[in-house]
């Protein structure tokens, strides 16, 4: 068996190969005009990957689960929420669809807030059974999306279509400004990251154990659920939603290096991530040639994934 | 609850779905034959009606009819991937089957939202862990898996827009002419009381049901046929009508019990009463415009299921 270090290598390696294969196969039409728009997209592909790893195995470890994730509990749906809102009743032309940094901080600041109540009415009462919670979930979900529909159905065709690139995860129309704030967000995640790694470590043992060995656990429950809801907010404004990665990407990383060490599972998450999205891009764009985006084949993916995963725990429970 | 004061508030609900609607009509404007009032009366609201009832009742019944044989409280179109797999069904038709008639391609869907369905029941056979919440779960998930293949198809073909407006359940576009499809859930409606019985014996096990001297299988696909028929009638004509067979079906079993014979007429007529109230209210709250049903009930419906989640675990199990 291979140490984790060697396989945390062999995955850098691969992320960086994908990211080589995207950034220089088929270039066409002058390397100047081509070259930094992929360095673009592929910087937000890092980006999303890396926030999307992240606040799943924080969020996983604090929820004391690895089925449960913030995209699955709603959080997109409440993202597609604020930006249905905003085109409703503002119009594609409004300040708050225009100025990307108010739609940014919308967004953000609705997604917080969904997290908070989320947490307050269903995990800290620790009174619901995990398939329950999912169960929840989904429906919350198909609630506000209902709403969303409803909502999109009045809208006009061509307001309909630019909301459309917005609620798809595209990395194709990604604005070079706001992909330096979900940077700086990232940089500031990473700075407070470091220093709680080994809190998450001691906080995975649960609560009674954690609060026994030292940590104010209600108080780091608050400050995680805070960061990964920014990082998830974050990442679906920078490129839209994409429901299933996290859940994948945490698993795989659990499965591959069997370590609780958050430092470590949060770093091959990541890659993987990077991977699965650099990589899957490179194949539907250039190798395929489809106008899907990602998102879509991911959701896809990571459906049949989850419905394995579901199946493979409820043996081990039932 | 008795059967009478259903029956009797649906017909109070009838008579006002009748007369609400953009255009205002009197029964008084009725008496002359000519009018444009009576004109839009018989094109329109009364075909509307008439949906409304088949549709309600269907879906409920459909909804029964699967909770039974799987012998779990939360399962319906819905959480199964019959009302995913018939939207997949069509967009599928729509694509590769243009020059087909229109006979072939309803029954295209009907076989798709036939397999898919029996896919479900195949993926239940092999869960161990029968638990009342988590095989809705499955169910969703599979759901999702079918949607996000007919994302993946709108998307590649640009027709996204027109499958999100046309196929979310809506009554306003029902005039004579567009819904007679709907007719062919009557028989089936029926055939599922002359079968109740067998549905329940059928949801024991196919073990146990085979001892009683019942041919399952034959049960059993006639049950999911059932179904079938009427999602993509329902599907086809109105649309998506989310939630109504997994709690009309459930509210009726919490007053009056499981046995089948007694709970489908209850059924049937609550399932009515629901949509009536839901597509009114749709029509009332921004008139002269109108809310899709689906969405009020998928409101209504949702609220109602969380409820029923977060209150009636003892009760499911």
């Amino acid at each position: 068996m291979r140490s984790n270090q060697t396989k945390i290598i062999f995955l850098a390696v691969l992320a960086i190969i994908c990211m080589l294969l995207y950034g220089f196969y088929d270039i066409k039409g002058g390397f100047d005009y081509a070259f930094p728009r992929r360095v673009i997209k592929i910087a937000a592909m890092v980006v999303t990957g890396i926030a999307i790893s992240y606040s799943t195995v924080v969020f996983q470890t604090i929820t004391h689960n690895r089925i449960l994730t913030p995209s699955v509990m709603g959080m997109d749906s409440m993202y597609e929420v604020v930006q249905t809102l905003i085109y409703f009743f503002a119009g594609s032309m409004s300040i708050w669809v225009v100025n990307r940094y108010l739609n940014f901080g919308a967004a953000i600041i609705a997604m917080v807030l969904f997290a908070l109540i989320l947490y307050r009415f269903l995990f800290r009462t620790n009174k619901y059974p995990i398939y329950l919670l999912l169960l929840i979930g989904m429906i919350l979900g198909t609630l506000l999306g209902s709403f969303v529909t409803f909502l999109q159905v009045l809208i006009d065709p061509v307001e309909y279509l630019s909301l459309q690139t917005r609620l798809f995860a595209s990395f194709t129309n990604v604005k070079a400004e706001l992909l330096y704030i979900a940077m700086g967000i990232l940089l500031i995640a990473f700075i407070y990251g470091f220093q709680i790694m080994s809190k998450l470590d001691v906080m995975s043992l649960g609560r009674e154990n954690a609060i026994n060995l030292g940590i104010n656990y209600d108080r780091m429950v608050m400050n995680i659920l805070i960061l990964s809801s920014v990082l998830i907010a974050t990442s679906t404004a920078l490129v839209g939603p994409i429901t299933f990665l996290g859940l994948i990407v945490a698993n795989l990383s659990y499965q591959y290096l069997a370590t609780y060490k958050h430092s470590t599972l949060i770093l091959g998450a990541s890659l993987i991530s990077v991977i699965a999205l650099v990589g899957g891009q490179f194949l539907a764009e250039h190798i395929f040639e489809l106008r899907t985006t990602i998102s879509v084949i991911i959701n896809f993916v990571g459906g049949i994934y989850f419905i394995y995963l579901l199946l493979k725990e409820s043996r081990s429970a039932g | 609850m008795r059967l009478w004061m259903l029956i009797i508030a649906s017909v109070i609900l009838s008579f006002i779905s009748l007369f609400v609607g953009a255009i205002d009509i009197r029964p008084s404007d009725l008496l002359d034959w000519g009018s444009d009032e009576t004109q839009i009366f018989l094109i329109s609201r009364v075909p509307r009606l008439l949906a409304i009832i088949m549709a309600g009742a269907g879906m409920s019944i459909a909804g029964l009819i699967m909770q039974s044989l799987s012998r779990n409280k939360f399962v319906s179109p819905t959480t199964a991937g019959t009302l995913d797999a018939a939207k997949l069904g069509i967009i599928l038709s729509m694509l590769f089957f243009t020059n087909a008639t229109y006979i072939q391609q309803i029954i295209f869907c009907f076989i798709f939202t036939l397999i898919g369905t029996l896919v479900f029941m195949q993926i239940l056979d092999r869960i161990k862990f029968k638990d009342a919440i988590f095989v809705p779960l499955i169910g969703i998930m599979y759901g999702n898996i079918l949607s996000a293949i007919t994302t993946f198809l709108g998307y590649e073909a640009n027709i996204l827009q027109n499958i999100s407006s046309w196929l979310m359940g809506s009554f306003t576009l029902v005039i004579s002419g567009r819904y007679e499809l709907l007719y062919v859930s009557i028989p089936a409606i029926i055939l599922a009381y002359l079968y109740a019985n067998k549905f329940t014996v059928a949801g024991m096990g196919e073990d146990f049901a085979k001892n009683l001297g019942l041919s399952y299988r034959f049960v059993l696909n006639l049950g999911l046929t059932l179904v079938a028929i009427i999602s993509t009638s329902v599907v086809l004509t109105v649309g998506v009508i989310p939630f109504l067979g997994l709690i009309v079906p459930n509210i009726v079993s919490l007053y009056l019990g499981d046995n089948l014979r007694k709970t489908i007429p209850h059924t049937m007529i609550l399932g009515i009463v629901f949509l009536l109230i839901c597509d009114i209210a749709g029509r009332i709250i921004i008139h002269p415009y109108e809310i899709p049903v689906n969405i009020t009930v998928a409101v209504i419906g949702s609220v109602i299921f969380l409820t029923m989640l977060f209150r009636g675990r003892a009760y499911a199990k």
